[in-house]
């Protein structure tokens, strides 16, 4: 087989559907609480971007560049910091309004 | 340049790491990668800037009144399909397969045509309903950020003709399989922006 041989696109494939279906099938089911039904869509979420990283981009530890993976955590450190520092700003702030 | 570059068209990571043609491949990957996490960075403030823009829909109409789960699934589907077929058009470029890389290829842009199709019907549909970009805060930022994502994917469109013709008139060319493993690496980061735009947007907007 080779490293990112069809196996990898149908493995991802896959999954992916399996990813998309269940948050898809529980929110047109509305058969658990939102509160819950919102956790398992983030959870989802998150996991179906490490399966496309992983099978569809071929991103890893052995083959991918050094460089390539220095820019995907700085990045992440970039989007943790903007994302969560605007977040916490602006919520912060609306609730300060709503008093 | 090697004689039988057209015969031997390598996956870009299976080159010799050490020829010159290889390492200008390296390069230029690094470079586009780095492009792709600028992107990634402009996607997450669109996605934060909806967060914060969801709730002032100013006596507008929500997203659960607006959105279609159906639409979305299909449009997910799609997309995700596509990413699929787009691998299958790489595997094809390394086994040096020109036909079925143009196959793959030419369904790769069916299935990303309808998605755009799809999407432009959704937006029309919505300022048709009184429900434009101009509506709300909530709207701005969703046109801004769906808009945005499917701006790309139309330029991905374009870029799969440009790179068809090169692939139908110069082979499977290093320079061409190189460029195919870049158009590869966009259209699979698109499919990932659209995760999150389905994660964000349609599910907790109809839950």
């Amino acid at each position: 087989m080779e490293r990112h041989g069809l196996a990898s696109y149908l493995i991802g494939f896959v999954l992916a559907v399996i990813l998309t279906a269940v948050p898809f099938w529980l929110v047109y089911n509305h058969t658990l609480p939102p509160s819950r039904i919102m956790l398992i869509i983030a959870i989802a979420a998150v996991l179906q971007i490490l399966v496309h990283l992983h099978f569809f981009l071929h991103i890893n530890f052995t083959t991918t560049p050094k460089e390539n993976l220095t820019a995907i955590a700085f990045t992440a450190v970039l989007i943790f910091l903007m994302v969560g520092g605007s977040l916490w700003i602006m919520i912060d702030l609306h609730q300060r309004m709503a008093i | 340049m090697n004689a039988n570059v057209t015969a031997v068209p390598g996956h870009p990571h299976s080159e010799a790491p050490h020829s010159e043609a290889g390492a200008v491949h390296e390069q230029r990957e690094l470079g586009f990668w780095l492009y792709l996490m600028g992107d990634a960075v402009l996607f997450a403030l669109l996605f934060m800037t909806y967060c914060v823009m969801v709730g002032n829909t100013a006596g507008g109409p929500t997203g659960k009144q607006l959105f279609s789960l159906n639409n979305a699934a299909i449009e997910t589907a799609l997309l995700l399909v596509s990413s699929t077929t787009f691998g299958f058009a790489s595997l094809s470029s390394r086994q040096g397969n020109r036909p079925a890389v143009l196959g793959w290829l030419a369904i790769t842009f069916l299935l990303g045509a309808g998605f755009v199709f799809l999407e432009i019907r959704e937006f029309l549909g919505m300022i048709h309903a009184g429900a434009g970009p101009d509506r709300s805060g909530f709207l701005s930022a969703f046109f801004t950020l769906v808009g945005t994502h499917g701006t790309h994917v139309s330029v991905g469109l374009t870029w799969i003709l440009i790179l068809s013709g090169q692939v139908a008139l110069k082979g499977l060319s290093l320079s061409v399989t190189s460029r195919l493993f870049r158009l590869g690496l966009f259209w699979h980061f698109l499919d990932i922006a659209w995760v999150g735009i389905f994660s964000v947007v349609y599910l907790p907007g109809l839950l």
